[in-house]
């Protein structure tokens, strides 16, 4: 379903040429929800631009539901993220319209019927626990609720995927946790879930599949070797 | 239909961006505008003057009148030629006694000869057309002699072309600064909704999609800007009409409806250019 193999990423700019992923193979199977660990610099968001497609690897192949890094032309690039949910640490909300048009503003923009489009929204902000705050403004809501809104512009084209790239980063323990739980419960749901985090307590309070990276290497991918425990910092 | 809502909600969103956008447009095309103008009125005032090229082709005395008006007859028929007028000798008298006014009395003897006065059609008043008709006309046996002004017409039409060559170039040099200007406001617009555009690339928009709305509300803007400038030019004339006492030509409605209509293109280009650039680098 995702599919890296053999990816080397090098940035035309980055200093000294160094590359950003090195030789990179992995795979994240159907319902399957997998940690990318790290320090900064490891290559996580690198990993996650290049499953979206929004970079391209300088060798190597990303496959993702049928569309291949090698072949994919820029406008099939929009028919590959209709079928993607992607969650950003700081939430990319329009801070001038509603929760409910945040969300269904994924909808018109992708020509969804506009008949189609309330009851779809409404049903997005259920799944993630705000249907009494459709109406309030990203201003009016928590950090937490404020990224729910983001899950449920993520969640409404029913994603096979859902990229979060440090969706906890900016939420206090207990956001963090609701966010968690919500991860779960789209994940139980079916949807497979790859997210790029910091937090090891995270890591460490679930038995989800964790790869993690440093220096554009992947050093440690639990799917591999599971007996081995998570000790790092 | 929703790409044009879109462009709607940005005006709405941003009144004093969308202002200020139509206002910069809107002072661009007015220089433009102005630079029209003045060319216009140079070349309505050229052509004016062009208007008394003329040739006078002077007859031998003893001629009879009606050789005189055969001749006359077969010069008007060519294609150069507007009308001829056979001005007699006392004709040519009281013209010269009119012309000199005060001094009317200096003349007393009909001394003047009578002449063949041939009238151009304009687009053939040029020196190189003047003095084929010249030739043509020297060709009747009795004509004494040509006159028709050679160093005037070729002064004019020398300046006549000095107008033109300017005028051109001003032209493009304006149009240029209106595209730059126009550009550089329709790429703040972008700016100023550069988040949007991300996120919509985000959820599955096609770059088509994210386009279509700029184009509509570069090309709104610049059609409000094309008919602000064009009031702006309008109100530059009267005040020039008013306490300058020129005699301004205004543009006429096509040409009013093509400067609008260049606002609106140069609207949309600024737009695609600036949108362009922007999905390219995102």
């Amino acid at each position: 379903m995702v599919r890296f193999q053999k990816v080397t990423k090098i940035y035309p700019r980055a200093a000294g040429g160094a590359a950003a992923l090195r030789d990179v193979t992995f795979g994240v199977k159907k319902g399957e929800f997998a940690f990318l660990t790290g320090p900064s610099g490891a290559g996580k968001s690198t990993i996650l631009k290049l499953l979206y497609m929004d970079e391209r690897p300088t060798s190597g192949e990303v496959r993702v539901s049928g569309f291949s890094s090698r072949e994919v032309k820029r406008r099939e690039i929009p028919e590959l993220r209709r079928k993607l949910g992607i969650i950003f640490q700081d939430f990319r909300l329009l801070e001038d319209r509603t929760a409910e048009a945040n969300v269904a503003f994924a909808l018109e923009v992708i020509g969804t019927p506009k008949a189609a489009i309330p009851n779809k929204v409404q049903r997005a902000l259920a799944q993630v626990g705000l249907a009494s705050k459709t109406r309030a403004y990203p201003r009016e809501l928590s950090g937490g609720e404020q990224q729910r809104v983001a899950f449920a512009r993520a969640l409404v084209n029913d994603p096979f995927v859902l990229v979060a790239d440090e969706p906890t980063g900016n939420l206090d323990e207990r956001a963090t946790r609701g966010i968690f739980q919500l991860l779960r419960e789209i994940n139980a749901a079916g949807t497979a879930v790859l997210m790029a985090t910091h937090d090891l307590d995270l890591v460490r309070s679930s038995d989800y599949r964790c790869i993690e990276l440093n220096h554009g290497e992947i050093v440690f991918d639990s799917a591999e070797t599971p007996a081995i425990s998570l000790d790092i910092d | 239909m929703l790409s044009f809502q879109t462009a709607m909600t940005a005006f709405r969103r941003s009144p004093l961006l969308s202002a200020l956008s139509v206002t910069t447009i809107a002072f661009s095309l007015f220089a433009f505008g102005l630079f029209g103008l003045v060319a216009l009125n140079i070349r309505n005032a050229l052509e004016h003057v062009a208007e008394r090229v003329e040739v006078r082709a002077f007859v031998a005395d003893s001629t009879p009148i009606e050789q005189v008006t055969a001749a006359s007859d077969e010069i008007a028929k060519y294609p150069e030629v507007l009308n001829v007028e056979i001005v007699t000798r006392e004709q040519a008298l009281q013209r010269a006694r009119k012309e000199l006014g005060e001094f009317s009395d200096v003349f007393d003897g009909q001394f003047l000869p009578s002449s063949l006065d041939v009238k151009l059609k304009p687009g053939f008043r040029d020196p190189k057309t003047v003095r084929a008709v010249v030739e043509r006309v020297r060709g009747f046996g009795f004509i004494d002699d040509v006159r028709f002004g050679e160093e005037w017409i070729t002064q004019l039409y020398r300046l006549r072309n000095i107008a033109g060559v300017a005028g051109v170039a001003l032209g493009l040099a304006f149009a240029a600064v209106a595209v730059i200007i126009i550009g550089a406001t329709i790429r703040m617009a972008v700016l100023a909704r550069a988040r949007e555009i991300s996120i919509m690339r985000l959820v599955g928009a096609t770059d088509g999609f994210i386009r279509r709305p700029f184009l509509i509300e570069g090309s709104i803007k610049g059609v409000l800007g094309g008919v602000l400038a064009l009031v702006l030019t309008y109100l530059a004339m009267r005040l020039l009409d008013q306490y300058l006492h020129f005699q301004t030509a205004f543009f006429d409605r096509r040409m009013a409806m093509l400067g609008i209509l260049f606002g609106a293109l140069m609207g949309l280009l600024g737009s695609a250019v600036s949108v362009g650039r922007h999905l390219r680098r995102v």
